[in-house]
């Protein structure tokens, strides 16, 4: 087994069970002030109503806690430890200085119920957030609610659908490209929509005249991601608005891929009508091992009386308040007004930038990813030749031949010291490596990875075996992921008969 | 650019090996006449300690060191400072969702553990690991008895959180599920004979909330025969998830949707919180949002994995039983620590003190006042009726720096000048004094003057 770039090193903690394991009655990681009021009587004042057991929550002392988590947390990977260049996710670095601002006393204490006049820096953190929004996409305006992506496509769906609605019919169909986010059609579908697949042309991007064979009075709006998930911008962008605009439909326009255009180029320009943006990926909130993300939508005047309430307002004064009254929005997506700790992270980041920076940060994710597409040129398939941005699909057909696969490499990967890209997506490339590096990554980050899946391409000719068996540096390896689905363990319950092994 | 790791010599170095002159041939694919020309009109570069300082400002601006009697699905609990210092690390912090097991086993073990305690403390078999908020949880909480049931009206009492009935409002429209409602009877609680006269051989499930928006713990077990006798499923929305430390969860309930920001996930203006579901496993197919499993590695090892992902989007599509991808799993690492700290007995201890602040505010409020729905059992918020509007109380109490009770009127109406007020373990007794004996005094001569007026 070689190891030529060993950036990985063996996790240092191998056996730190479950927290119910370390569990004894007696041990306790809390404590409480003495009351300052009477002693409930407990079982008079709720009756019936009353607990008495909580059954087998943890007693343990703050310390085992501590080193718990801690162990546990050394057993991830994360960007902080390097280059994380999962396709799609945009994982870049998470700024510190967003984390200190988010847990100032007067934010992340505020109250969603405080009076408006004692709210007006969250109200105007809200609001500058939502002008640079507005500025950086090209559009109208805003509705900050939605609580993560997949929640903004529902969001800006219901304003499609109320538009429709307010032109006599909601229309029936949505038409989504093949190389599309899974979550595109799956929100069609909570809206009432039926999906209409739309195939990629030869250059992976939308085929103009294949869209407007199929575009008609029936299809509320087209969902593009763009660039689209191979990270190919679509060249023909303004014939497919025209399109869909000169048939009475709208285009949404799926924001996933954003870092590829900030500063450079914005939807609003290029004829979209309705769009998410991922906090989470773009505007550096961190990923927290899946969310807390925040799904912005913006819109086109159009869309405008259709907004989620309530919808920010100022008075001449300057002062910040809500509007309830909303006769035609589509209502409440969320309680309260969304993700607002991400708000605060995501303004820090385009401050931290300026206008310069966004510029700079865009053309640098760009750069990173054609580097590696060059850098990995002849190693693997490279199944369009389309000019790409801010990332780069590859695929499995060379190394198919020795019979490993995308997920085969990932887990040799690994062993190297990196995350995974995404594998198998987008599903227009059978056996898929979908590659973003985001502008985080220095050169010299890039040329190590570079080496990396150019060694693994050597090792598939010369000992594909080797390569099924990865990764070989992790505690765990291969999980059985057959029976975890066919006979589901999904929490744990104590077993007096038979210890628990680790 | 201080984020940036490349030198303009790297850059140049890096364009020369990709062949390209210069940045601009690799954005060649957009057309010219859409490029933008000119500076993006966001705020100038600015350096981090002028970041901190525009921050410190708005956080000035926003009622800083006010106390405040608010809950109403929003609740100010003490947050453990481990909380803080474990999910700053970056392993947890700067990574993504686990779908490579090798590389993720910190997120995934933690998930199961949470999983595990969500399941202990609603009484239920299994447990995702997370929704957006409560609000959202709740929506689809519904929406998955529609496809277990096969049925499609749903019946919603009146005394779930307003912004909850309105999240499902949104949802449910173009579902073409038909929406109704139930009224509460003058003890607060979901009416029992309104709800057997309304319901049908349609109605999916009945969704009710326990504590409810007014602080009143709900007749589960009745709400649960009514809606099982006509084959319909109960969905119950926990909003107060201290309340689970004393208060017996619905295990009635074929669905839970839960809120768990009251574990240790900070007020925050509303959010990011924490939703949850929690159900039977019989129904787990069902489910929304993503489940972490036990499973073994080639060696035999214990280890954890992402499962039953045939029921999500980027494996069914349109077919998925939700559209959900990212959810919040840092959120739920937060309340995982928080019910670790508390465990067994401290989250016991710790709701009898929210229970004993607040029926000691009630009771001294009852001296002078009216405590509405005072027939039933309640948690940490009560309803007090007042004569005066409670606007006016509340712009009183704010010259002391209090934040009073919810005025209810914007969504009840016919509940006049009543606000909802709620204590936790952090509501001094000075405090509940002072705000009492403002409350009250005003409140009396509001009354004498009425009375005056009268004569």
């Amino acid at each position: 087994m070689k190891h030529p770039t060993p950036k990985a090193t063996r996790h240092t903690n191998q056996n730190e069970g479950l927290i119910f394991e370390k569990s004894s009655p007696g041990k306790a990681a809390w404590k409480l002030p003495p009351l300052d009021v009477p002693e409930v009587d407990v079982a008079g004042t709720l009756g019936a109503s009353e607990r008495r057991d909580l059954g087998n929550l943890p007693e343990v002392s703050e310390i085992e806690i501590i080193r718990h988590f801690t162990r546990l947390s050394t057993w991830n990977y994360a960007i902080d430890l390097g280059m994380y260049p999962l396709g799609s996710c945009t994982m870049k670095y998470n700024p510190r200085v967003n984390e200190v601002v988010a847990r100032l006393d007067g934010l992340a204490n505020a109250h969603p119920y405080q009076p408006e006049k004692l709210s007006q820096g969250a109200l105007r953190i809200l609001k500058t957030l939502a002008d640079c929004l507005n500025d950086i996409t090209g559009m109208d305006a805003i509705t900050l609610q939605p609580a993560a992506g997949a929640h903004g496509e529902l969001t800006g769906l219901l304003m499609v659908r109320a538009y429709h609605e307010s032109k006599g019919a909601p229309r029936k169909k949505i038409l989504i490209p093949d190389s599309a986010h899974g979550t595109n059609p799956a929100t069609a579908a909570m809206v009432g929509y039926a999906v209409e697949n739309l195939k990629s042309n030869a250059n992976g991007m939308v085929d103009v005249a294949a869209l407007s064979a199929q575009m008609n009075e029936d299809v509320a709006a087209l969902m593009l991601t763009n660039p689209n998930t191979l990270g190919v911008f679509e060249q023909e962008i303004h014939k497919i608005a025209d399109v869909m605009h000169a048939k009475g439909g709208l285009l949404y326009m799926d924001g996933a891929n954003m870092n590829a255009l900030v500063g450079k180029v914005r939807p609003g320009d290029f004829g979209v009508d309705v769009m998410h943006l991922n906090l989470h990926k773009t505007f550096s909130t961190p990923h927290g091992g899946g969310g807390p993300g925040s799904g912005p939508v913006a819109i086109k005047k159009i869309l405008e009386p259709f907004l989620p309430t309530p919808v920010l307002i100022s008075a001449d004064d300057g002062t910040l308040g809500f509007d309830y009254n909303r006769p035609d929005s589509v209502g409440r997506v969320r309680a309260f007004y969304g993700n607002f700790g991400m708000f605060v992270r995501a303004l820090a980041y385009i401050m931290a930038n300026g206008p310069d920076g966004l510029r700079q940060t865009t053309e640098d994710a760009v750069l990173n990813a054609n580097y590696i597409r060059k850098g990995l040129d002849g190693a693997y398939d490279l199944p369009y030749k389309t000019p790409t941005m801010h990332e780069v699909v590859f695929s499995d057909k060379l190394q198919a031949k020795e019979g490993v696969r995308t997920m085969d490499i990932a887990k040799r990967l690994i062993d190297y010291g990196f995350h995974p890209y995404t594998t198998a997506f987008p599903l227009i490339v059978p056996g898929a490596l979908m590659i973003e590096p985001t502008e985080s990554e220095s050169r010299e980050e890039l040329d190590l990875f570079i080496e990396a899946m150019r060694s693994i391409a050597a090792e598939v000719e010369e000992d594909p075996a080797m390569v099924l068996g990865a990764p070989y540096t992790t505690r765990v390896s291969r999980l059985d992921e057959t029976t975890a689905a066919r006979k589901p363990v999904l929490r744990w319950k104590p077993a007096p008969a038979s210890p628990q092994n680790t | 650019m201080r984020y940036l790791p490349k030198s303009p010599a790297d850059r140049e170095a890096m364009l020369r090996a990709i062949g390209a002159r210069s940045i601009d041939d690799l954005f060649s694919p957009i057309p010219a006449e859409y490029r933008l020309k000119r500076d993006l009109k966001v705020p100038r570069q600015m350096a981090e300690s002028e970041i901190v300082d525009w921050f410190r400002e708005r956080s000035r601006e926003n009622a800083d060191g006010y106390t405040s009697f608010l809950g109403a699905g929003a609740y100010y609990h003490y947050r453990p400072v481990i909380i803080d210092s474990l999910i700053s690390r970056g392993e947890f912090l700067t990574a993504y969702t686990p779908y490579q097991a090798e590389v993720s086993q910190g997120t995934l073990q933690s998930i199961f553990e949470f999983q595990t305690m969500i399941c202990e403390l609603t009484g239920m078999e299994v447990a995702n690991a997370s929704m957006y908020d409560g609000s959202t949880a709740a929506a689809e909480a519904v929406m998955m008895a529609v496809r277990l049931t096969g049925r499609r009206s749903v019946i919603v009492a009146r005394s779930v959180h307003p912004e909850y009935r309105e999240v499902l409002a949104t949802y449910a429209f173009h579902q073409g599920m038909p929406l109704s409602n139930v009224d509460f009877t003058d003890q607060g609680r979901v009416d029992l004979d309104a709800l057997e006269k309304s319901i049908t051989p349609e109605t999916a499930c009945v969704l009710i909330q326990s504590p409810n928006f007014f602080g009143t713990i709900e007749d589960v077990a009745a709400v649960a025969d009514i809606a099982h006798k006509h084959g319909a499923m109960l969905v119950v929305s926990i909003a107060e998830a201290i309340s689970l430390g004393i208060v017996e969860p619905p295990r009635q309930a074929d669905v839970i949707a839960m809120e768990a920001q009251s574990f240790g996930v900070p007020l925050g203006y509303g959010g990011p919180y924490c939703g949850v579901i929690a159900t039977k496993e019989q129904y787990v197919r069902q489910m929304p949002g993503r489940l972490v499993g036990q499973t073994t590695d080639k060696n035999g090892k214990r280890g954890f994995v992402l499962t039953l992902a045939t029921r999500e989007q980027h494996i069914r599509r349109e077919k998925a039983t939700s559209n959900i991808c990212t959810n919040q799993a840092l959120i739920a690492l937060m309340a995982n620590i928080f019910m670790t700290v508390y465990g067994k007995v401290g989250l016991r201890e710790l709701a009898k003190q929210n229970l004993s602040k607040t029926a000691y505010a009630a009771a001294q409020l009852e001296k002078r006042a009216t405590i509405l729905f005072s027939g039933a059992p309640r948690f940490n918020e009560f309803v007090v009726q007042s004569s005066e509007d409670a606007r006016e109380i509340n712009d009183r109490l704010l010259e002391d720096k209090i934040i009073g009770g919810l005025p209810l009127k914007k969504f009840f109406p016919e509940l006049g000048n009543a606000s909802l007020w709620c204590c936790t373990e952090m509501t001094s007794r000075a405090v509940i004094d002072k705000a009492i004996a403002t409350f009250a005094t005003n409140d009396r001569e509001a009354v004498q003057e009425v009375e005056e007026v009268a004569r």
